[in-house]
């Protein structure tokens, strides 16, 4: 019973914050609804009994992606009032869009049936004496280590792009440069004279 | 008890809101890369609903990748904006044509 309200209370508020991402005035409201919204795709898989997913979406979304997007909203100075202009123009094509693909989806939901879907042919059958993370290391770190290293050069690639692209030489600004440093010779920096009595130095 | 169909309800919602926020916020390319998110959380609760019903873990496995390749697009996508931002002025994609370089 008690899943069944957590069930339709987190699918309910999942559909609203996601409704609320897309029709806020505010993108800063948006980013707010979408993290209500993965909070509770989070709950929605914890019912599930995927643990580790719904934490990783809270860490990973939430903590990372929601807080970047939150971050370049309130940087960048932007006009959200012109960038509205065409909402009610686009609506009915969108809702028309999104009619035709809303009802696909629910005839295809309707009318699959799980046919002959073998138990036995699993891949990774769950063992219920172990728990949810353990189960998805011991998977990830032995069958799927090379899509796991795959998806950490993923991140990496991202990492560097975002830098690359978004890093910003600045001209007429004195900054330190290391290899002249380095190549700077005691013989080149210095001199030795010896100035006669009264003559001075030139400097 | 609650069944994989449920899950497939709310997982086809989300989906078809992410593709509506795509279609009626054209100009705003930050609402636009929010309805990704959607769409994309959209499909980790469909992998995460038939690897809990068919009791196989390769769906988690799979939803982790998913979840990798939604922060790397994010940050890519985001980055690109702020140089489109910083050349422009403006986020207006409507008329992003002109972006040659």
């Amino acid at each position: 019973m008690i899943q069944y309200i957590a069930f339709w209370l987190f699918a309910f508020m999942v559909i609203a914050s996601a409704t609320m991402v897309i029709l806020a005035r505010n993108p800063v409201h948006s980013v707010m609804w979408l993290i209500l919204a993965f909070f509770n795709a989070a709950g929605l898989m914890l019912l599930a009994g995927a643990e580790f997913i719904a934490m990783l979406l809270v860490i990973v979304y939430v903590g990372a992606v929601a807080v970047l997007f939150l971050f370049v909203v309130m940087m960048l100075d932007i006009d959200f009032a012109e960038l509205r202009a065409g909402f009610v123009r686009y609506l009915p094509l969108g809702a028309l869009v999104a009619i035709i693909l809303a009802a696909e989806l629910i005839f295809a939901v309707g009318a699959w049936s799980a046919g002959g879907v073998d138990l036995a042919a699993r891949a990774a059958p769950v063992v219920s004496d172990k728990s949810n993370i353990q189960q998805i290391g011991e998977l990830l770190y032995t069958r799927y280590i090379f899509l796991f290293e795959a998806a950490g050069i993923v991140l990496l690639v991202a990492m560097i792009g975002a830098i690359v692209l978004t890093h910003r030489q600045r001209g007429g600004v004195r900054t330190q440069n290391i290899s002249h440093q380095n190549q700077r010779r005691p013989q080149d920096a210095t001199r030795l004279v010896d100035p006669g009595v009264g003559q001075g130095m030139e400097l | 008890m609650i069944s994989v169909g449920h899950y497939l309800a709310v997982s086809a919602v989300l989906f078809t809101l992410g593709v509506l926020g795509i279609f009626i916020n054209r100009k705003n390319i930050i609402v636009i890369l929010m309805s990704i998110e959607l769409i994309l959380l959209a499909v980790n609760i469909n992998l995460v609903a038939f690897s809990a019903a068919l009791g196989d873990l390769v769906g988690q496995v799979f939803a982790m990748f998913v979840l990798t390749v939604a922060a790397g697009e994010a940050a890519i996508g985001l980055a690109i904006l702020v140089i489109y931002f910083r050349g422009r002025g403006t986020i207006a994609v409507d008329d992003a044509n002109r972006m040659k370089g």
